[in-house]
């Protein structure tokens, strides 16, 4: 048992909940890791299908999505995780460098509705492609 | 203590001597926040493509124009060492390659993997284009 002396910063109930001085537990970043193992193989298959597609006329590309629904299923699997990853790794650098507490809760809350509007934005594109526009 | 406490102070950087791993940290943040900025251009890319031929063949023109270039072969390295910087986050946080010589040696396969793929995929990009 440790006693609660001068030299132990914590208080008791700090202690119990053992988060140290954050917030919240380990969510966040077992999201950032989660997001991040995903990311490895989709943005590899993301550079190679860029690549392949490079000056493809709309056309062309589109045939692309509606001919493979495996393209367009890893398409939106590689933007909706890019954006959860981002929405995360921004929340964290705007942590690190804003310490005013309203100009912080700003930056975050409108990056993270930045990214989910762009995430529905390119899912949607996506979608609307390859089910036939 | 200069914070007035006995808590402990994070060191600070101004008296830090420089070295190689903490380029490649704060560069990990840059090429993340960058990245963040070139999804406005693939978020561009989709919706044009959905919306139809004339929007999609202006957002192609950008992109193969000479600010479209630069960008994204800045994306492109950006994208490359991210990736390869955030496998090596990976590896520390499974517990390996933590120690001062292993950090180095990542720093290094990092740092040329990121120009080397770079390059590599300029030069399959060109020939296909
Ligand atoms: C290619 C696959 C990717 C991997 C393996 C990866 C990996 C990681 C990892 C492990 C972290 C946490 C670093 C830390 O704890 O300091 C991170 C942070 C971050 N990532 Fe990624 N990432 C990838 C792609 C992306 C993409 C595509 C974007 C942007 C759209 C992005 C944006 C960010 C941002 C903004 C951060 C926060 C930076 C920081 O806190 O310093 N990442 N990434």
């Amino acid at each position: 048992m440790t006693t609660h002396s001068a030299k132990n910063l914590r208080s008791p109930l700090s202690e119990a909940r053992g988060l140290g001085s954050s917030k919240y537990g380990t969510e966040h970043w077992w999201h950032q890791r989660l997001t991040a193992i995903a990311l490895v193989p989709l943005t590899i298959w993301f550079v190679i299908a860029v690549i392949s597609h490079l000056g493809a006329d709309h056309a062309q590309f589109t045939a692309w999505l509606k001919g493979s629904p495996l393209s367009a299923i890893l398409l939106i699997l590689t933007a909706g995780v890019t954006f959860h990853h981002a929405q995360g790794g921004m929340q964290v650098v705007i942590e690190d460098y804003v310490h005013v507490e309203w100009q912080k809760l700003a930056g975050i809350i409108a990056v993270k509705f930045l990214c989910y509007a762009l995430a529905a934005a390119c899912i949607f594109a996506v979608l609307k492609i390859s089910f036939g526009a | 203590m200069a914070n007035g406490s006995s808590r402990p102070l994070s060191p600070h950087l101004q008296v830090y001597r420089f070295q190689w791993t903490m380029a490649l940290s704060i560069t990990h943040r840059i090429t993340g926040v960058g990245l963040v900025l070139g999804t406005l251009l693939l978020t561009w890319w989709l919706v044009a493509a959905a919306a139809g031929p004339e929007a999609f063949a202006k957002a192609q023109k950008f992109i193969g124009s000479g600010m479209g270039l630069l960008l994204l072969f800045g994306w492109t390295w950006a994208l490359f060492y991210h990736l390869g910087n955030g496998i090596r986050h990976l590896v520390w946080d499974a517990g390996y390659a933590l120690d001062l010589k292993n950090a180095e040696l990542g720093a290094y396969i990092v740092a040329g993997a990121s120009l080397g793929l770079t390059i590599l995929a300029w030069i399959v990009g060109l020939a296909v284009w």
